[in-house]
C-alpha cells in the first residue's frame, strides 16, 4: 500500500454550501441527526499508516459512498466501523467513532454487540453452505432466538426487505448456493437485514455483478435508506452518482473532500477530486 | 497402476482363499501299503531328480494323526472317484473321509448299508436344533447365573471388611437360590446332551477303521462324488456363512470368525470415538486459537514425530500407561474386592483402542488443520460480522466447512487403525476371546474384555497354529475379510462425506 503523500495534508473538510439543492441544503444537513461519526482516526498495518486522521459524518437514514482508487484505505476505513480490523494482527488504531453516543474504540464496549448493530455486506457474496432459511435466521439463531414463529417471521421480512422474497419464497430449503450472483449478494443483504442494524456496511457490493443485477441491488440500497443508515464502498462513480446522497473521495489514506453527492461530482472543492472524478488519474 | 496393485492383490488372496469352501471330489488311490483316499490338496512338478508329488488331503486326523499326506505320483495307481464316498464335517478331529457304515439308536442299528446316508441326513436338522439349544443355554442362562455367582462372591469379600449379619444371611440365601436354579439348569442340560448322544454313526475308512461316532457332533455329510453343482454351490454358501458368522473352534483352524469381525469393528469405532474429538480439538487450537510460538512450534514437531513412531513402541507405551497404570490404578479404586484378579489392568478393548487412537490422532490433526484453513475466509468474516463470538463462528460456520476435511482424516486413521497388530498383541488382543465385548449380559458392554482381531487371527491361524498346513486357506479367507471390513468401514465414511458435501451445496475440499 502506497501511503507516502507528496503534498500538503488538506485542511479538514468542511461540507461547502451547495449552489442548487432542491432536497438537501446545507442549514438542513447541519441539522440532521447522525448515525456515524467518526473522529480522527488513524490507523496503521503495522508500521504503515494507512489511514490519517479520518473525519467523516454520516447522517441518519442517508447512504453516504467512499470512493478513490483501490488501496486508498476506503476499505480499511468501512472495516474500522464493525471492528472488523481487529480480526487481522498487527492493526494499531487512534481516534474515535461514535455510533450514537457510543465510542467503538472503548475498551468497555462489546464488540459482538457493536456488530450487531452494523450490518455488513461483503464484496464477494459470501453465503453459508446453508438453506436459504438458515443463512437468514443464522443471526438470529446465534443471538439465542429459537421460537420458530420469530425465525419464520423474521426470514420472510428480511427477504422481502431485500426484494429476494418472491424469487426464493417456494424454495427456501433450498442450499443458498444454488442461487445465482445477484440473488446470493441480495441474501447476504438480507442476512444483515435480519438482526435488525442500525447502520449497514457494504463494501464493494455490485463489484461481481452483472448489470440487471447491480441495477436490482441499487435499487434496494434506495429503497433501505427508509430504515438504515448506509456506508457504501464502491469503484464505480456512476454508482455512487446513483444510489448516494454523500461522497467522500479517499486519497492515499486521508479523506480529501466529503459532501453532497450531486456537488461533489459537479463542483469539487479540491483539485484531486476533480482530477480522480474526470478520470486524470485512478 | 495403484488400480492394478489392488485388483491382483485381491484376486490373489480371494482364488487363493475362496475355493477353500468348495467341495472338492473324494479320489480313492491304490498304494503299496494299501488303498487311500482323500481330496487333491497340492501338486509339486517333478524337477531334477525329483518325481512329481501329490499332496492328499486324507483326512481322519483322530486315526491317522494327520491330515495330509504326500505321495509319489508313482506310486499311487488306480485313481477313482468313489461314488458313495463321504466327507464328514465334525466339530472335533476336523473331517472324515470315508464311509457311513450304519446308524444306530440306543445301541440299536436303525439303518445300514445304503440306507445309512438317508438316514444320517434325515436325522441331522434335530441334531442340529439340539445342538444350538444346548449351546444358547450355556452361553445365556449359564452364563446369566455364574455372573450372579461371582456377584455374591464379591459381596462377601465385601462383607468380610464391614460385617453385616443381616446382609450375609440374605448374601446366603440368595447363594442357595441361585445353586438351586444352577442345578435344574445342569440337569436340562444333561438331558438334553444324552439325547443327542442316542444317536449314533458308524463310520469306516478306506482302509477298514470303524469309528462310533454321536450325531450330534457332525455338522455337515456330504456325498462329495454324486452331488451336483447346485447342492455344491449350496454347501458352499452355507460354508461361507458358517466363517462369517460363526464362532471358531478346533483352536482357530475351523469354524468361523465372527467374533474376530465383530471385535475388529468395534476396536477400530471405539477408536474413532475417541481420535476425532482429540484430533478436532487439538487441531482447532493449533490453528485457531494458539499465538505462533515455541509451544505451538514444539507441538507441531511433536505431532509430526509422533505419525512416525513405529507401532510397537506405542503398544509398549499402552501397555505401560494404560494398562499398568491407568488401569491398575482404576482396579485399586474401584474394583479393589477382585484383586488380584485385575479388571481394568490387563490388556482389555478399551486399552487397545485408546493406544491405536493415540497412534492415528496425528493423521486426524493434520488433515482437520488443512480442512479448517479450507473454510473460506469470508465465511468466518460474514459470520463474525454478524455478531457471532469466536466459538459460535467455529461451531457453526468452520466445523461443518471443515467436516468433510476431517473426515477424511478419520478414513486415514481408520485404515491405519484397522490393519494394526503390533500394538494390539500388548494391549488387549487374544487368540480366542471366551465372549465378546458386546453382549446379553448386564451391563452389555464390557470395555474391560479381552477381544479378537482379524489381523492377529491371520498371524495367529498361520503361524502360531498347530495344523497349520489345515488352516493355510483360512488366513487368506481371513485376510479377505480384513480387507472387505476396512474397505466396508471407508465406505460409510465416504459415504457420510459425501452426503456432508452434497447438503453444503458442492464445496471444495
Amino acid at each position: 500500500m502506497e501511503i507516502e503523500d507528496p503534498r500538503p495534508i488538506p485542511e479538514p473538510v468542511v461540507l461547502p454550501p451547495p449552489k442548487t439543492e432542491p432536497a438537501w441544503d446545507r442549514a438542513a444537513v447541519a441539522e440532521m441527526e447522525l448515525a456515524l461519526r467518526v473522529r480522527k482516526l488513524d490507523l496503521w498495518y503495522g508500521a504503515k499508516q494507512a489511514l490519517f486522521g479520518i473525519d467523516l459524518d454520516v447522517p441518519k437514514n442517508t447512504v453516504m459512498s467512499l470512493i478513490g482508487p483501490s488501496g486508498c484505505g476506503k476499505s480499511t476505513l468501512l472495516r474500522s466501523l464493525n471492528r472488523m480490523n481487529d480480526l487481522i494482527d498487527g492493526v494499531r488504531i487512534q481516534g474515535q467513532v461514535l455510533l450514537g453516543d457510543q465510542d467503538l474504540y472503548d475498551p468497555k464496549v462489546d464488540v459482538i454487540e457493536l456488530r450487531k448493530r452494523m450490518g455488513m455486506v461483503f464484496q464477494k457474496s459470501n453465503p453459508f453452505p446453508k438453506s436459504i432459511y438458515e443463512n437468514v435466521a443464522y443471526g438470529l439463531r446465534i443471538h439465542g432466538v429459537k421460537d420458530t414463529r420469530v425465525l419464520d417471521e423474521t426470514v420472510e421480512r428480511s427477504l422481502v426487505g431485500a426484494g429476494l422474497w418472491d424469487e426464493v419464497k417456494d424454495r427456501l430449503k433450498d442450499s443458498a448456493l444454488g442461487l445465482s450472483g445477484g440473488q446470493q449478494q441480495r441474501l447476504c443483504i438480507a442476512r444483515a437485514l435480519a438482526v435488525k442494524p442500525e447502520v449497514i456496511l457494504m463494501d464493494e457490493p455490485c463489484s461481481a455483478l452483472d448489470p440487471i443485477a447491480t441495477g436490482r441491488v441499487e435499487e434496494l440500497i434506495f429503497e433501505l435508506k427508509k430504515d438504515f443508515t448506509i456506508v457504501i464502498v464502491t469503484h464505480n462513480m456512476q454508482q455512487a452518482a446513483r444510489v448516494s446522497d454523500f461522497t467522500g473521495f479517499f486519497w492515499l489514506g486521508k479523506l480529501i473532500e466529503v459532501g453532497l453527492t450531486k456537488q461533489l461530482f459537479t463542483n469539487p472543492t479540491q483539485r484531486t477530486t476533480e482530477d480522480y472524478i474526470t478520470g486524470r488519474f485512478g | 497402476m495403484s488400480v492394478l496393485m489392488i485388483v491382483t492383490l485381491v484376486v490373489f488372496i480371494g482364488a487363493k482363499g475362496l475355493g477353500y469352501f468348495w467341495p472338492q471330489a473324494i479320489v480313492q488311490f491304490e498304494t503299496a501299503q494299501g488303498p487311500v483316499m482323500g481330496e487333491i490338496s497340492d501338486r509339486e512338478p517333478a524337477h531334477e531328480n525329483e518325481p512329481e508329488r501329490l499332496q492328499l488331503r486324507v483326512a481322519n486326523r483322530d486315526l491317522y494323526g494327520q491330515d495330509f499326506r504326500w505321495f509319489q505320483a508313482d506310486e499311487v495307481k488306480n485313481p477313482k472317484l468313489v461314488a458313495d464316498a463321504v466327507l464328514v464335517e465334525r466339530l472335533e478331529y476336523g473331517a472324515f473321509i470315508g464311509w457311513i457304515r450304519a446308524v444306530q439308536e440306543d445301541g440299536k442299528v436303525i439303518a445300514e448299508g445304503p440306507g445309512a446316508l438317508p438316514g444320517v441326513e434325515q436325522r441331522l436338522p434335530k441334531a442340529h436344533s439340539l445342538r444350538s439349544r444346548i449351546h444358547a443355554i450355556e452361553k445365556g442362562e449359564v452364563g446369566d447365573l455364574n455372573a450372579s455367582l461371582e456377584g455374591i462372591r464379591l459381596d462377601r469379600r465385601r462383607l468380610k471388611s464391614a460385617p453385616d449379619e443381616a446382609k450375609g444371611k440374605a448374601l446366603d440365601a440368595k447363594e442357595l437360590d441361585l445353586k438351586a436354579r444352577y442345578q435344574q439348569v445342569s440337569e436340562r442340560l444333561d438331558e438334553l446332551r444324552k439325547e443327542s448322544q442316542r444317536v449314533t454313526v458308524i463310520l469306516e475308512t478306506v482302509d477298514g477303521q470303524r469309528k462310533e461316532q454321536s450325531i450330534g457332533s457332525l455338522i455337515r455329510v456330504l456325498p462329495v462324488n454324486s452331488m451336483s453343482t447346485l447342492s455344491k454351490l449350496k454347501v458352499y454358501m452355507s460354508r461361507l456363512w458358517e466363517f462369517v458368522a460363526e464362532d471358531p473352534r478346533e483352536s482357530n483352524t475351523e469354524g468361523g470368525i465372527f467374533p474376530a469381525i465383530f471385535g475388529t469393528v468395534m476396536m477400530v469405532l471405539m477408536m474413532s470415538l475417541v481420535v476425532v474429538p482429540c484430533g478436532v480439538v487439538a487441531a482447532l487450537y493449533l490453528r485457531e486459537y494458539a499465538k505462533d510460538g515455541w509451544l505451538v512450534r514444539a507441538t507441531r514437531v511433536a505431532v509430526n514425530n509422533l505419525a512416525g513412531v513405529p507401532s510397537i513402541v506405542f503398544g509398549v507405551f499402552g501397555l505401560g500407561f494404560f494398562v499398568y497404570t491407568l488401569g491398575g490404578s482404576i482396579d485399586q479404586i474401584f474394583y479393589s474386592d477382585r484383586l488380584p484378579t485385575p479388571t481394568y489392568g490387563t490388556g482389555s478393548i478399551i486399552w487397545a483402542s485408546l493406544t491405536l487412537a493415540l497412534l492415528t490422532v496425528p493423521v486426524v490433526i493434520v488433515s482437520t488443520e488443512e480442512a479448517l484453513a479450507s473454510v473460506p475466509r469470508n465465511q468466518r468474516e460474514a459470520s463474525l460480522a454478524m455478531g457471532a463470538t469466536k466459538w459460535q463462528t467455529l461451531w457453526k460456520i468452520v466445523l461443518p466447512g471443515a467436516a468433510p476435511g476431517i473426515l477424511t482424516g478419520l478414513i486415514l486413521a481408520m485404515a491405519r487403525g484397522a490393519g494394526e497388530v503390533a500394538p494390539l498383541m500388548l494391549t488387549g488382543v487374544v487368540k480366542l476371546a471366551p465372549s465378546m465385548p458386546l453382549d446379553g449380559t448386564f451391563p452389555f458392554l464390557h470395555l474391560d474384555r479381552k477381544f479378537m482381531h482379524l489381523g492377529f487371527h491371520i498371524y495367529d491361524v498361520g503361524f502360531q497354529s498347530p495344523n497349520s498346513e489345515a488352516a493355510k486357506p483360512m488366513v487368506f479367507m481371513t485376510a479377505l475379510l480384513l480387507l472387505a471390513v476396512v474397505v466396508l468401514l471407508n465406505f460409510a465414511a465416504i459415504n457420510l462425506r459425501r452426503r456432508l458435501r452434497a447438503r453444503m451445496g458442492g464445496s471444495t475440499f
